[in-house]
């Protein structure tokens, strides 16, 4: 989706408040989102891809001003509603006025240390090889997607090497979707800044994984020496 | 998708220019109220043990955090063949030190040299390797950030103190994928002496994002 929390090359936000003993929570109700989004998480009815495309579907006004735990309130609660866990009724009065709906599993207190160290891997196997190698130019393809995707617009029709081959992952376009995991060989591309921004760059490189899906061959006569 | 919408449309502050701070008040009691409420209902309905919810902040606000990764580092400079490791399969070599999962399942680690700087970014999100960094701080999740690290590092660095010699190029890692990236910074000259928890101590959180470099004069205090 072409949104707002696509941010990459944005030029209109100012400067950075660098300051390096900010607090990690501003407020007690920043902790209990971040534990009540994992935790409904761990009850297995929606995965990463569809919790970040549902913070990714939020209002843009919202997006810009809501701040990060803002964000991750709103897909939650977004997120609780579109799974049928709770009802838009319930959520405005804060009290249950329906049957729970079944969950996959609750996340106990005794089970926090070994589910957050186990953690969720999302390399797969496949029997697909991979179309592209170390050094090939791959062109990023001018894809519009419109529901979550993880190809960043700067990098779109732009050329860049394959650095690394990191396997196949989860494809999250199809993933956030509920289409199954549908693994797809992910590549670390490595573009010149000139190539991204332009020839007034300064020296240097960007780095962005992308999956197979958001890359074509680069046709030679595209190919700088 | 009208759900999303209209969930967070009815939800959504709307800041106006003549926002003021009683305006900033309400609001975050507002939300306060909200956040209660959620964790209300859905403990009521069962679907979270509220335990669980105290362990986890724990976890994240005590347990976790960016001296974890500083082990990482140390280790790399005291001992050639663990760094070799590192750079080769980082998800192992990390986890041998203890520091595995949510967020940190895919790890790779970045090497700063005299020619190259590495620098981490989330454009799209703010994905961040937790098991070894813990929770991402405010500046990595805010909007300049990931607007600008991949367009204008050299000016990033400068807002957070930073000029690179000339001739050294800036490699900016943004993480689109669950792959997490950790900058393996260079060792501060004249620090061969100190011993691996003393080279540890330098080892800033910023230093492993690629907005900082070690700060030599915390050995001092040592």
């Amino acid at each position: 989706m072409n949104g707002v929390h696509d941010m990459g090359g944005m030029q209109c936000f100012g400067p950075i408040d660098t300051d390096a003993h900010a607090p990690l929570f501003h407020n007690d109700w920043e902790k209990e989102v971040l534990a009540m989004a994992l935790a409904m998480g761990a009850t297995g009815t929606w995965n990463l891809d569809q919790s970040r495309a549902a913070r990714e579907s939020l209002p843009a006004s919202y997006y810009l001003n809501a701040g990060y735990y803002g964000i991750w309130l709103a897909g939650l609660e977004s997120l609780l509603i579109t799974h049928e866990l709770i009802t838009e009724a319930e959520l405005h009065s804060g009290t249950s006025q329906s049957e729970p709906r079944s969950v996959k599993r609750v996340l106990a207190a005794d089970k926090v240390a070994s589910a957050l160290a186990a953690g969720a891997p999302v390399d797969r196997a496949t029997s697909a090889q991979p179309l592209f190698s170390v050094g090939d130019t791959v062109t990023v393809r001018n894809l519009h997607c419109p529901t979550h995707t993880r190809l960043p617009a700067y990098i779109r029709q732009r050329a860049g090497q394959v650095f690394r081959i990191h396997g196949a992952h989860i494809f999250p376009d199809a993933h956030a979707l509920g289409q199954g995991e549908d693994p797809r060989w992910l590549y670390n591309v490595r573009f010149d800044n000139q190539e991204l921004w332009g020839d007034q760059a300064t020296t240097g490189h960007v780095h962005v994984d992308c999956w197979e899906p958001y890359l074509e061959a680069t046709k030679p006569e595209n190919v700088n020496s | 998708m009208n759900n999303n919408e209209t969930t967070a449309a009815s939800k959504a502050s709307k800041p106006t220019h003549e926002h003021t701070h009683d305006h900033e008040h309400s609001h975050l009691d507002e939300t306060e109220l909200r956040v209660r409420a959620l964790k209300s209902l859905l403990s009521e309905k069962g679907y979270l043990d509220p335990e669980a919810l105290n362990v986890l902040i724990d976890t994240y606000q005590h347990q976790v955090g960016p001296q974890n990764g500083a082990r990482v580092v140390a280790r790399a400079w005291t001992d050639s063949t663990f760094k070799q490791w590192l750079l080769e399969d980082a998800s192992a070599a990390i986890a041998s030190l203890g520091f595995t999962g949510r967020q940190g399942e895919h790890m790779v680690v970045v090497e700063n040299t005299s020619d190259v700087h590495n620098m981490v970014v989330c454009t799209l999100c703010s994905c961040y390797p937790w098991p070894v960094l813990g929770l991402p701080p405010s500046w990595y999740k805010s909007a300049p950030y990931r607007a600008r690290a991949v367009s204008d590092p050299v000016g990033v660095l400068a807002e957070f103190g930073i000029t690179l010699p000339t001739g050294k190029s800036i490699s900016v890692w943004d993480s689109t994928a669950e792959v997490r990236y950790l900058v393996l910074p260079e060792q501060p000259a004249n620090t061969e002496h100190l011993s691996e928890q003393q080279l540890g101590e330098l080892v800033t959180r910023n230093s492993m994002i690629g907005t900082g470099l070690p700060d030599p004069a915390s050995a001092v205090s040592q």
